[in-house]
């Protein structure tokens, strides 16, 4: 942490101005970046806490994702354990969504995306040639920022993953897993005389648990939320709130989240990424009451963000 | 004067009108340095001024140039000689035609006796007449009108709203041409339409089965009782649309999704160029590709595998017209493809489904709307379309579903019973507004059934 403090005193002073493209682009989405010049970072480029876990069940490994020209993940390694809750925190930009999306390859279908480094899923590298990236998907579901049920039936929606999936043999088996995921889901009540209505009539809230249980319904290992509640008023994101706390019980979970008291309730441990670096990782309570890095203390204080 | 000349000078009187309202707005407060004790900027003052110099006598100019030939002909036929004016009205207005003719320099039917050649130039010298009298009256009203709008300026003057209003007549009156064209369109249509069902039953037309529209000259003509049943026409255009859409649909379709889904950027930016400038060929150059390139071919072939083809046949057409729709349907059905959030997209991907089950399992069902919408506009394009099955299709109503075959169609039928000298009156001119009204009737509601699909699922995503 000393070469922190060094850095601060031996680095331009804050309103410099710093031709650095990177930077400019933070402080158009209103975070007082130029506080922070990126080499404070980059000198104390290696993450602060403990990035490791034991049982790993997700062992990243120096990865880099570069969209184009821009670095938009740099160097981050982490480990994320079975059964699990880890949340990822940071100001807008700096890269949680895009580390999301490179543990179940969704970069893969965005052109520009280029993804460097290694991602072992339970012993297996998941960038390897021979990984089929769908079958990776069913095993690291995906629950997204804003609710995305299909325009089809409640039911249809969530046995859309068991069908393609054929982990269903018959009607019955399939009515089972139906009605199973909607129950963990904490939906089942609700819409079980509503079964063949449209997803899209839902409320937000039941929407955004329909997407959870159809994730569920294919019995993934891990599963992925970017900021499942940012579209979600208090009351629904409570409720998820408690259904990722019974989730986690079988899953691993990595959610993104903006909201600190989320992250602080739901989450075992918390990673703060910064600018595309991951600046400190370490257990959630550790992080909230006595943060190591200024940066991370500068965020969970609301100094940027 | 020329009227050229008279608008030239208009034109000039308009601009002058403007300088000076400009300026004397400006003066009545006492100066440029002052325009912001106006009501409104210094120029309104001037399109004021000039709007009311050029508009009046506009309209005085357009109103003496519908009157005059009639006032100048009313005034020649009164000093022809006794003699012609007993003539009937018909002979009366082909004299008018000659001496016309006669003064302006061109070929005359008759022959040229004196009363003639005195009427026409005394034609030209009430023309001359009537000209320069129009100039000075055009012109005066334009002084007057100006010079009154003139002396009114005042600094309270409203006359950026005066201006505004006039502006908003104008655009009114252009945009409300296209609607009455289509009004007076339609009713034409309609009411030649109910004069043809007067001669022939309205049920003979929709369910007749045969269709020969030659009409008697002679009472004892041969072959010609003229038969008005519109059947074969119907089944015809249907066979050729069908033709058309089963080449047009999936081909576009796949295109479309070729497109949305699969292709690179730069594939993307290669082909949909090309697929417009496929929408852009005139579609003669489709027909004559349909009649001397694709129907041969057809024929050909048809005969290695022994089979009748006749030169002209509903494949060719239909085959031809489906290519022409191709980008019709693939620039919708993408547009639909398109429509569907990115993030349908990204939760059957994150679910585990591959590129192609993510297409039929859940972006085609919820584009299915859309694509649906712009199939109906592409049928009904196809429908209305004439030059390829003019020269593809034949003109032989064949009441047949053999797309070897030639048949004829709702449109080809309408060009060939207008096509060449008619009379306005005859049963086999007014079936043409018969068949035109049907045309009208379906391709229109298949418009506004597929304009309300397409647009009723544009709003279901936002
Ligand atoms: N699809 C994309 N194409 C190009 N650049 C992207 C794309 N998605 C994100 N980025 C860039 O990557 C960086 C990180 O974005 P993101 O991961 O969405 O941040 P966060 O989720 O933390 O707000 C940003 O600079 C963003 O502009
Ligand atoms: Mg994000």
């Amino acid at each position: 942490m000393t070469t922190m403090t060094e850095s601060i005193t031996d680095n331009p002073p804050p309103q410099a101005p710093v031709p650095n493209d990177g930077r400019q682009r933070d402080r158009a989405e209103g975070i007082v970046l130029s506080e922070y010049p990126r080499q404070e970072t980059e000198l104390g480029g290696k993450t602060i806490g403990k990035i490791s876990c034991e049982n790993p069940f997700m062992v990243v490994e120096d990865v880099n994702v570069y969209y184009g020209d821009n670095h938009a993940i740099r160097n981050v390694s982490l480990e994320i354990a079975k059964k699990e809750v880890i949340a990822l925190i940071g100001p807008s930009g700096c890269g949680k969504s895009t580390f999301l999306r490179c543990l179940n390859r969704m970069n893969d279908s965005i052109e520009s995306a280029r993804v460097t480094g290694k991602i072992m899923l339970d012993g297996q590298d998941i960038y390897a040639k021979e990984q089929d990236p769908v079958a990776l998907r069913a095993r690291v579901g995906m629950v997204f920022q804003k609710p995305n049920p299909f325009p089809k039936s409640v039911y249809d929606n969530v046995a859309y993953g068991p069908r393609i999936h054929g982990l269903a043999g018959d009607r019955a088996e399939l009515d089972a897993i139906v009605h199973s995921s909607l129950e963990r889901a904490g939906l089942l009540k609700e819409v079980k005389d509503r079964l063949d209505e449209p997803g899209t009539s839902l409320s937000g809230g039941q929407q955004q648990r329909l997407c959870i249980a159809r994730t569920i319904a294919v019995n993934p290992e891990i599963i992925l939320m970017d900021e499942p509640c940012s579209a979600l008023d208090p009351i629904a994101t409570a409720r998820i709130e408690d259904l990722m706390d019974e989730l986690c019980e079988d899953y691993a979970i990595v959610i993104v989240t903006h909201s600190m008291q989320q992250a602080a309730r739901v989450s075992r441990r918390v990673a703060y990424f910064h600018l595309g670096l991951l600046v400190e990782v370490d257990e959630t309570n550790k992080i909230f009451t006595n943060p190591q890095h200024k940066l991370t203390e500068d965020y969970i204080t609301g100094r940027i963000g | 004067m020329q009227s050229t000349t008279l608008i030239l000078m208009l034109v000039f009187m308009s601009a002058a009108a403007f300088y000076f309202g400009r300026r004397r707005s400006l003066a009545t407060v006492g100066g440029p340095g002052h325009g912001s004790a106006l009501h409104s900027l210094p120029g309104y003052y001037g399109y004021y001024v000039a709007i009311w110099c050029a508009i009046p006598s506009l309209l005085i100019l357009l109103i003496w140039l519908i009157i005059e030939p009639r006032l100048v002909v009313a005034m020649v036929i009164e000093g022809l000689p006794e003699a012609y004016r007993t003539l009937s009205e018909g002979e009366i207005n082909l004299l008018v035609n000659n001496i016309q003719n006669l003064a302006s320099g061109d070929a005359v039917s008759v022959e040229v006796d004196a009363a003639l050649l005195e009427a026409a130039s005394s034609f030209n010298a009430y023309i001359d007449r009537s000209r320069d009298l129009l100039a000075v009256f055009a012109l005066g009203i334009a002084g007057l009108g100006g010079a009154i709008a003139w002396r009114g300026i005042h600094a309270d003057l409203r006359a950026r709203n005066r201006v505004e209003s006039v502006v908003r007549w104008a655009l009114v009156a252009a945009s409300s041409i296209a609607v009455l064209t289509t009004i007076g369109i339609v009713l034409s249509v309609l009411f030649e339409a109910l004069r043809f069902f007067q001669k022939v039953p309205i049920t003979e037309f929709l369910f007749g089965l045969n269709w020969s529209p030659q009409t008697a000259i002679r009472a004892d003509q041969v072959g010609s009782s003229g038969s008005f049943g519109a059947v074969p026409l119907f089944t015809g255009t249907l066979l050729i649309t069908g033709i058309a859409m089963f080449v047009a649909v999936p081909v576009g379709l796949m295109t479309a999704i070729y497109l949305a889904e699969y292709s690179t950027r730069r594939v993307r930016a290669i082909a949909k160029p090309l697929l417009e400038v496929l929408a852009g060929i005139p579609t003669v150059v489709y027909g004559f590709f349909a009649a001397l390139t694709v129907a041969p071919w057809i024929r050909r072939v048809g005969e290695s595998l022994g089979l009748q083809v006749a030169s002209e046949s509903a494949l060719a057409a239909g085959v031809v017209m489906g290519i022409m729709i191709i980008p019709l349907v693939s620039s919708l059905s993408d547009d639909a493809i398109n429509a569907v959030p990115a993030a349908m997209r990204d939760g059957a991907l994150g679910l585990g489904s591959t590129r192609s089950e993510t297409m039929t399992k859940v972006i085609l069902p919820a584009a299915l709307p859309g694509i649906v919408g712009g199939i109906l506009l592409a049928v009904s394009r196809a429908i209305g379309e004439t030059m390829i099955v003019v020269m593809a299709a034949g003109l032989s109503a064949n009441l047949t579903a053999n797309p070897l075959e030639a048949v004829t169609t709702v449109t080809v039928q309408i060009v060939t019973l207008l096509v060449g000298d008619q009379e306005f009156d005859s049963a086999k001119t007014l079936a043409a507004f018969a068949l035109g009204l049907m045309l009208f009737v379906v391709t229109l509601g298949l418009n506004v059934l597929g304009l309300s699909v397409v647009r009723k699922y544009r709003e279901q995503y936002e």
